[in-house]
């Protein structure tokens, strides 16, 4: 019998070998979800840019310490940060009541509406209710459009969630969905702007309810590490005022 | 019913997470899932029966069409083939603008192929061994009587066949209760699609997770009894004589 | 020739790792396997019990929702103690359950259970008369498991050993769910950007059936090794 308790003594070892590293103090790390165009994406070559990159760098620059991104699935990127896989999370991040109880939130440092896109020979009034009664809608899951669309329109159309913006473009073009609902920006950059299918921005920009669409992006950070936050929030207000700010967002959105 | 579901929120009402809206989820999410396999074990168990008779057929090409479908459904990740099918229909050509599309367009129908083809193979292979260990005893004696080979067939071999199969079968239809939990990733809201619905939405991974897996053990504790209840009645024959 | 549009190299490399997810998880599987199959066969209640109910828990939920369960839910109760390690020893480590972690975890822990059925089947069949001769020349209780309980045990858990293999390889796909680079989500991606899914998924499909061939050859030699002395071989 000594042998059998020596081998399931074993595999509880065995069991709880998993990596396991140090964070060091100074490094900051930013977790980010890609693609999200034109917030976040990678260039051909791989390399990691956007909006939120631009500005995330700009900041870390400002504070006068080195950043690194580390590329996260959106499903799991507020446990990565709780797990300290990274310290921050940039990643068009909308503030909201729900996050706050589980992340600090920095100052809010663009305020993208949400819209919805379709097919142009789609047919659909402006979004409602009615209009979108017995329709196949888009979303990505676990975003806040998901949660707008759920709660407002999910007992009269059918909502299918997908895990990235790409699936829902593919079963957009194969007409399986009759409209999405993205943040402008990203649909406009995948949606309006790409060569693959004809699209429409159906309806005007959505802000409101606050409820759902918060007060804009932020960057997320553990709870405790209120400086850390502060130090990000100064940092922007300084950008804001020297005009770099100005500059990145013209880079990605055009001039207003 | 009103009183009922009025304590049911009741109850409910300090919990975030189970409110009668995710709990409806979960129990669309339950329909859909119990559609979806018993559909497709359906479909799959009447196909397989002439399937796993042309499997054991002397002649090559009724057997080796039948053996590759098997090989090749069996011997890929059935995630693999629901891909094929849900994204592949799109790129047939002319699809789009044919009847079929209505039906097509939804990922349920799309899904219900790929789950039917898989455990088609599956239960062909299964019927198939069960076939081929028939007692020759009883096939000589079914020859004797003079039966034809459809007669055989219909009274001797598949009857013993099918019962000889029903362990065998049992694992099946627990194995497909469990694979269908990647419908979920083709947008479909089975139980599976309800967890990561929850899940996303309240960054809940032990309530979502937890709560679905013990639906699932539930239904596979059920099918399970269902199946050695079957056994002890349909098998009792086989059973050692007890004094 | 195939037109891959330049996604060969990934695929590849998603082979690679759909190959090595498979053999970890094979591995992790059997040490759970020979464990639980001892658990299962002990006197010990409290080992008899935990086994029982691993097997059967674990049999009865998906695959996908345990992953899914140990992706999420282990990153959040690693997270927990290595919080509470931060709050009460200023200690910062951090512990990450990647999708790669996660998968061989999982899969290990799921085919640990079909092993453990496998084991404790073929040790069950090895005759306690040849134990006993073992323990007669006075062989210790290691070397009677290492010289004839083993060797006869491998004879009769080789088949049921294979099979489990053969599902486990196909297991190995989920793990491109929970968005580990394996060649399935490689395919994915490639089919959603070039809009082609049959030529990658019926590239990848291509792979699994030479692996499957491939390890099933292998395990017919084996067959043969472990039963020389057994009327079949030659």
């Amino acid at each position: 019998m000594k042998l059998q308790t020596i081998l399931s003594l074993g595999v509880l070892g065995a069991a709880m070998i998993a990596g396991s590293a140090s964070a060091e103090v100074r490094d900051i790390r930013i977790g980010v979800d890609v693609p999200y165009e034109p917030m976040e994406y990678r260039t051909p070559d791989g390399e990691l840019t956007g909006f939120d990159i631009d500005l995330g760098n700009a900041l870390c620059a400002e504070i006068g310490i080195e950043c690194e991104w580390v590329v996260q699935g959106w499903d799991g990127i507020i446990p990565g940060l709780m797990a300290r896989k990274y310290d921050a999370i940039m990643s068009s991040m909308t503030i909201n009541e729900q996050r706050r109880e589980q992340v600090l939130f920095s100052d809010p440092y663009i305020t993208p509406p949400s819209a919805w896109f379709a097919p142009a020979d789609v047919e659909i009034g402006t979004p409602s209710e009615e209009s979108l009664e017995g329709l196949t809608l888009g979303v990505q899951r676990g975003t806040l459009q998901d949660n707008y669309v759920t709660d407002l329109y999910g007992d009269v159309a059918e909502v299918n969630r997908y895990a990235t913006a790409d699936d829902m473009v593919l079963d957009m073009d194969s007409g399986r969905l009759d409209a999405v609902f993205l943040d402008f920006p990203i649909g406009k950059s995948t949606l309006l702007d790409s060569e693959a299918g004809d699209y429409k921005l159906v309806g005007e920009m959505i802000t409101e309810p606050q409820e759902y669409f918060g007060e804009g992006f932020g960057i997320a950070f553990r709870q405790r590490d209120q400086e850390l936050a502060e130090a990000f929030n100064e940092a922007l207000a300084t950008l804001r005022e020297n005009g770099t700010y100005d500059e990145i967002h013209e880079r990605y959105f055009g001039k207003e | 019913m009103e009183a009922l579901l009025a304590q049911l929120e009741a109850q409910l009402a300090d919990n975030s997470i189970f409110t009668l809206q995710t709990l409806s989820y979960y129990g669309e999410g339950l329909v859909t899932t119990v559609q979806l396999v018993f559909l497709s074990l359906i479909i799959g168990l009447v196909a397989a029966v002439p399937l796993a008779i042309g499997r054991g057929s002397r002649r090559r090409w009724v057997k080796m069409p039948i053996f590759l479908y098997t090989y090749v459904f069996r011997g890929t990740p059935l995630l693999v083939q629901l891909y094929l099918i849900y994204y592949g229909v799109v790129f047939v050509e002319g699809i789009q603008e044919s009847w079929l599309w209505v039906i097509l367009e939804k990922p349920f129908v799309p899904a219900l192929i790929a789950f039917t083809l898989n455990t088609a193979a599956y239960t062909t292979e299964i019927f198939h061994g069960a076939i081929k260990a028939t007692p020759r005893g009883e096939i000589e004696a079914a020859r004797a009587y003079g039966m034809s080979r459809a007669l055989m067939l219909r009274r001797i071999v598949l009857p013993s066949a099918f019962r000889r199969a029903l362990p065998a079968y049992g694992n099946e239809v627990i194995f497909m209760l469990h694979a269908s939990a990647i419908a979920s990733v083709v947008t479909i809201m089975d139980l599976t699609g309800a967890a990561r619905f929850v899940y996303a939405r309240f960054y809940a991974p032990f309530e979502a997770f937890l709560f679905v897996a013990a639906i699932y053990l539930c239904l596979t504790f059920a099918i399970l009894y269902l199946f050695r209840y079957l056994e002890r009645r349909l098998l009792a024959h086989l059973k050692p004589a007890s004094g | 020739m195939i037109d891959l549009h330049g996604y060969g190299p990934r695929l590849l490399e998603g082979a690679l790792i759909t190959i090595e997810l498979a053999v970890l998880s094979l591995i992790l599987a059997i040490v759970l396997g020979l464990a639980t199959a001892s658990a299962k066969m002990s006197r010990n209640w409290l080992l008899h019990r935990t086994g029982t109910l691993y097997t059967t828990v674990i049999r009865g939920v998906p695959d996908l929702v345990l992953m899914m369960l140990m992706f999420f839910g282990g990153q959040i109760g690693i997270n927990m103690v290595t919080d509470w390690l931060y709050d009460r020893f200023g200690i910062d480590t951090f512990i990450n359950v990647n999708e790669f972690v996660a998968g061989v975890i999982t899969i290990g822990l799921i085919f640990g259970a079909y092993m453990g059925e496998t084991f404790r089947g073929a040790f069950m069949a090895v005759e306690s008369g040849q134990i006993e001769a073992g323990r007669a020349y006075g062989m210790s209780h290691w070397l009677v498991f290492r010289r004839i309980r083993f060797p006869q045990m491998m004879r009769h858990a080789l088949p049921g050993l294979s099979n489990n293999w053969m599902v486990l390889l196909k297991t190995t796909a989920l793990v491109s769910v929970i968005g580990l680079s394996d060649m399935v989500r490689v395919a994915a991606e490639a089919s959603k950007a070039t809009r082609e899914p049959f030529t990658f998924m019926i590239i990848v499909a291509a792979i699994y059936l030479l692996i499957a061939s491939v390890s099933e050859w292998g395990f017919a030699r084996l067959q043969k090794r472990y039963n020389v002395g057994y009327g079949e071989a030659d």
